[in-house]
């Protein structure tokens, strides 16, 4: 199967980032092309979760330029990130515990409804409408991740990696043309692993969304990643194809480490 | 002893049932009053999960500013609006000093803050607008409707009545406001995950400036109410400790639940005070309300109305 990988969608140029003495990025560039799976890996510590918290605007880089969509910015801010398509999972799951897998999926289509206040607040008329075409699409989404089951459910009640796929589906359902995935299948069995690779590959195969990902498991990321860049402390230590990040002597280094 | 609490207080209700009923009455009004300053808890609580201290504070802070104003010769209505828009600037300065910096903290850090905020808020409407005690008149007089009073025999206050309209009017606008839809989407999300919350672009810092304005102006009814009952005082920060029971009976994140547990503790009070009081030597509308808390907090900790607590291990 051949893919139709196009332009840039997202660049980072010499992106620095530091907590206080930390430093956690230095001269990172490296760039994300539109409709291509695009992995990030690297020892634990690497920054691998800050570089993704810089994309989405979470961490503002002290120095570098972030380019998305053709605009150039020193920063991402979080808001405006989501707004221009940019979603995002998390390390550790941070879905809205209390709340059902559907009203979680559907937080996702809040910067689609544009209704103001005013028939928010009588709930009727076009809002209603709005809610409706809205839920329409959420349906949509439940019914590819084969989560109907748990539609109602508080997600705080489900599994781990019923949460991961919650979480993916919020993220998906902000109709995102970057999406973000932080260890997508960590803590998985063998079994939620090949599910979650086939959602992600079907994800950027029918919407044809950029995916930018993290992961500890080599041979998924080997596997499904059209790209990989690996970081260890902080810094980039290689870019290609899984081929050559596989054959690359300092990237087997960084993971087996070298004898002294 | 059984006789003075299980035969005696029925008794006496079927005895004078009109009487019954102007105590339920009354009682029901004291709640509205408890309910008004419960609502600026929930409010501030939907949308950050945290409870705020501070309450007390604003409503105390907003009725100075609004005495103040009006003694200085401005026109009660002019007072009103500005008393409402310095609240609205409280909580613009709320979300830029205290709240920003603290995103994505833990609740207990958010908690902590309020308790600052109530200090510097006690400290700050006292230097300026001093600490004595002032009187404050809206014109709405303290005194039954005479002609029902006439017709049925049945007493009822006409102040309760003005409050308990306003605290209606209210409730309206606030739960249309907290929908189920968009907002009210937005608001629970922002309560259970900051970090996620910004990912799906819900606006933190617009969010939390509406709810602590809506939370200020809420507090600004509510101490005008209170203060006219009260005289405008430092007490009226301390009112907020009666919200707490009517809170925990109606959960922590429900409008209905805070307007339920208000009426509810209010008229419970008054009943428990008027046929139960004397034979448990009288005062006890003072600790009634937390006794029921107490009984609630054992049985059903979320609340009448409150968010189902899940705990996965």
């Amino acid at each position: 199967m051949e893919k139709k990988i196009g332009e840039v969608l997202l660049s980072v140029d010499h992106i620095s980032l530091a907590f206080g003495g930390v430093k956690a990025l230095t001269d990172i560039c490296f760039g994300i092309r539109e409709k291509e799976v695009f992995a990030i890996i690297g020892p634990n510590g690497a920054g691998k979760t800050s570089m993704l918290n810089v994309i989405n605007g979470f961490y503002h880089p002290q120095e570098g330029e972030i380019t998305y969509k053709g605009i150039h910015r020193k920063q991402m801010k979080s808001h405006d990130a989501a707004v221009q398509g940019i979603a995002r999972t998390f390390q550790n799951v941070a879905l809205f515990k209390g709340m059902s897998t559907l009203d979680n999926i559907m937080t996702g289509r809040i910067i689609h409804m544009k209704r103001n206040l005013f028939w928010q607040s009588l709930y009727l008329g076009p809002a209603r409408k709005e809610e409706m075409e809205n839920r329409e699409y959420v349906e949509d989404i439940i019914d590819f991740l084969e989560i109907q089951a748990i539609r109602r459910t508080p997600v705080g009640r489900l599994p781990y990696g019923l949460q991961k796929r919650v979480e993916l589906g919020r993220a998906l359902a902000m109709e995102p043309d970057l999406l973000l995935l932080d260890e997508p299948m960590a803590g998985m069995n063998i079994e939620e692993k090949q599910d979650m690779c086939r959602f992600i590959l079907d994800v950027n195969d029918q919407y044809g969304t950029t995916i930018a990902l993290i992961e500890h498991d080599m041979g998924v990321v080997m596997d499904i990643s059209d790209r990989v860049v690996v970081l260890d402390y902080g810094k980039k230590l290689a870019e290609g194809s899984p081929d050559e990040i596989r054959a690359n002597q300092d990237v087997i280094d960084a993971y087996l480490g070298v004898p002294h | 002893m059984f006789q003075a609490f299980f035969v005696d207080p029925f008794i006496m209700i079927y005895d004078t049932p009109l009487f019954f009923v102007e105590v339920l009455v009354s009682g029901l009004m004291a709640g509205v009053m408890y309910s008004l300053v419960a609502l600026g808890f929930v409010i501030i609580f939907k949308a950050s999960g945290v409870f705020n201290l501070a309450q007390g504070a604003m409503v105390l802070f907003a009725a100075l500013t609004f005495v103040g104003l009006w003694e200085m010769g401005v026109n009660p209505w002019l007072s009103l609006i500005l008393s409402a828009l310095v609240m609205i600037g409280f909580a613009f300065s709320i979300e830029r000093i205290v709240l920003r910096p603290l995103v994505n903290q833990d609740p207990i850090i958010f908690f902590m803050a309020t308790l600052g905020i109530t200090y510097f808020l006690d400290g700050f409407g006292q230097t300026i607008w001093g600490g004595e005690v002032r009187s404050l008149d809206i014109g709405i007089p303290n005194e039954p409707f005479m002609d029902l009073a006439d017709m049925t025999g049945l007493y009822i206050n006409k102040f309760d009545v003005f409050s308990a309209v306003v605290c209606s009017f209210l409730v309206v606008i606030l739960a249309g406001f907290f929908t189920k839809t968009k907002i009210g989407r937005a608001l629970r999300a922002v309560a259970d995950d900051h970090q996620a919350a910004l990912s799906v672009g819900i606006p933190l810092k617009t969010i939390w400036t509406i709810v602590w304005s809506v939370a200020g102006i809420v507090g600004l009814a509510a101490g005008i109410l209170w203060g006219s009952k009260l005289g405008v005082q430092f007490a009226l920060s301390l009112i907020a400790f009666k919200a707490l029971p009517v809170l925990i009976l109606g959960g922590f994140t429900s409008i209905p639940g805070a307007i339920l547990g208000g009426l509810i503790i209010g008229s419970g009070e008054k009943i428990a005070e008027v046929y139960w009081g004397e034979a448990m030597g009288g005062a006890i509308e003072d600790w009634f309300a937390y006794v029921v808390a107490l009984i609630f907090l054992l049985f059903r900790p979320q609340g009448l109305f409150g968010e189902k607590i899940i705990e996965r291990v």
